[in-house]
């Protein structure tokens, strides 16, 4: 699915990959525990993962997830984009509002845009 | 990394290994370890308070059960089951994590998992932020009713709350409407022109549960059965977990 939105040449998946991969550190309650240096310790596999990708954009699968990636991708300063999937699918429509695109990035923010006259 | 060696006092103390056993299927083939460390090798846990997947579960092996039972550690593991994915002998470890926490006094328990858990037990809708079945209401029906003007080829389009006999019941996490209610729509977009006969339940709604995070396996099932009871009521086919 990933591929029919973005495009086969610009998908790159990460290594390991699939049942191999690494969590990232967001699940299971510890963006709520507190630990945070602990937190951003165990991240760092997974920001090192996405850094050697060279992709601009990781797509996170659930809220606990885009958060934390979110926050390795500033903390170790690769500033990468974290995107909801439902986020490419509507932009690859066509259907995409200026106002909907909270998590993309200059390079995308007035692609492909729907009713720009809506901006707020 | 831990420094000191660990010491053995003597005779096998505790039984926190054996209680988890009783409680799994195959008793997580918990005794199964052959010590190879791959589950160690690939956790990014590791090395966090000077633990990892496979000294953990070699020191309930050892019955070091108050040693395990205070390490901040159990919070550090996410449980996302990697290292029973890599293990030849499916060692379930995460269960024995979750149990651990299970062990600690409520109140030693992280402030902010049990707070987020606590705000799900204030009503229905079972959101970790709090937001009321009537707010989730008023905000759904607020951003449609200005979606479907402002993008008029959207004018038709739904975000219904409690339609009875749809084939869908989707969940949503409270992140959306509490702080960035605009981040729902191109769910709804997709869900519109795929012509999916969907609904929210007004209770329930929330994906997600801090409650299971936090051990708390009463109020973990409160939360659950609140949003499956829901979809249940409604009639709905299919449970969408969108979280």
């Amino acid at each position: 699915m990933v591929k029919s939105v973005v495009g086969e040449e610009n998908f790159i998946d990460m290594e390991p990959n699939r049942s191999n991969n690494y969590c990232c550190g967001g699940g299971g309650g510890f963006l709520q525990a507190g630990y945070k240096e602990q937190r951003l310790e165990f991240g760092k596999l997974k920001d090192q993962q996405i850094q050697t990708t060279k992709a601009d954009y990781c797509i996170a699968g659930c809220h606990n997830c885009h958060a934390q990636i979110h926050e390795l991708s500033e903390h170790y300063g690769a500033n990468y984009g974290v995107v909801h999937m439902w986020t490419l699918i509507c932009l690859s429509l066509g259907i995409l509002g200026p106002n909907e695109r909270e998590y993309l990035h200059d390079d995308l923010k007035e692609v492909n845009e729907f009713h720009p006259e809506t901006a707020m | 990394m831990s420094e000191e060696a660990i010491k053995l006092g003597g005779k096998k103390k505790s039984i926190f290994m054996d209680k988890v056993k009783e409680l799994l299927p195959e008793g997580g083939n918990l005794n199964l370890c052959l010590t190879c460390g791959a589950c160690s090798s690939g956790c990014p846990a590791t090395g966090l308070e000077g633990m990892d997947p496979r000294k953990f579960l070699r020191m309930a092996a050892l019955g070091m059960d108050e040693e395990l039972q205070s390490s901040p550690w159990v919070w550090m593991c996410t449980m996302c089951q990697r290292c029973v994915y890599v293990c030849p002998m499916k060692i379930d470890i995460p269960q024995l994590v979750f149990n651990a926490r299970a062990s600690w006094p409520m109140e030693d328990r992280p402030k902010g998992i049990k707070g987020s858990c606590e705000m799900a037990m204030k009503n229905d809708s079972t959101s970790a932020m709090g937001a009321s079945p009537e707010d989730f209401t008023f905000v759904v029906e607020d951003v449609l009713e200005e979606y479907r003007e402002a993008q008029p080829e959207f004018k038709d389009m739904q975000a219904p709350i409690d339609k009875k006999g749809a084939e869908f019941f989707v969940n949503q996490n409270s992140r959306e409407p509490v702080t960035e209610p605009d981040e729902m729509v191109p769910l709804w977009k997709i869900l519109h022109l795929v012509g999916a006969d969907w609904t929210y339940g007004s209770k329930g709604w929330a994906g997600e549960n801090y409650c299971m995070f936090l051990a708390d396996n009463e109020r973990w099932e409160h939360i659950t059965r609140t949003t499956a009871n829901s979809a249940d009521e409604l009639g709905c086919k299919v449970f969408l977990n969108t979280e």
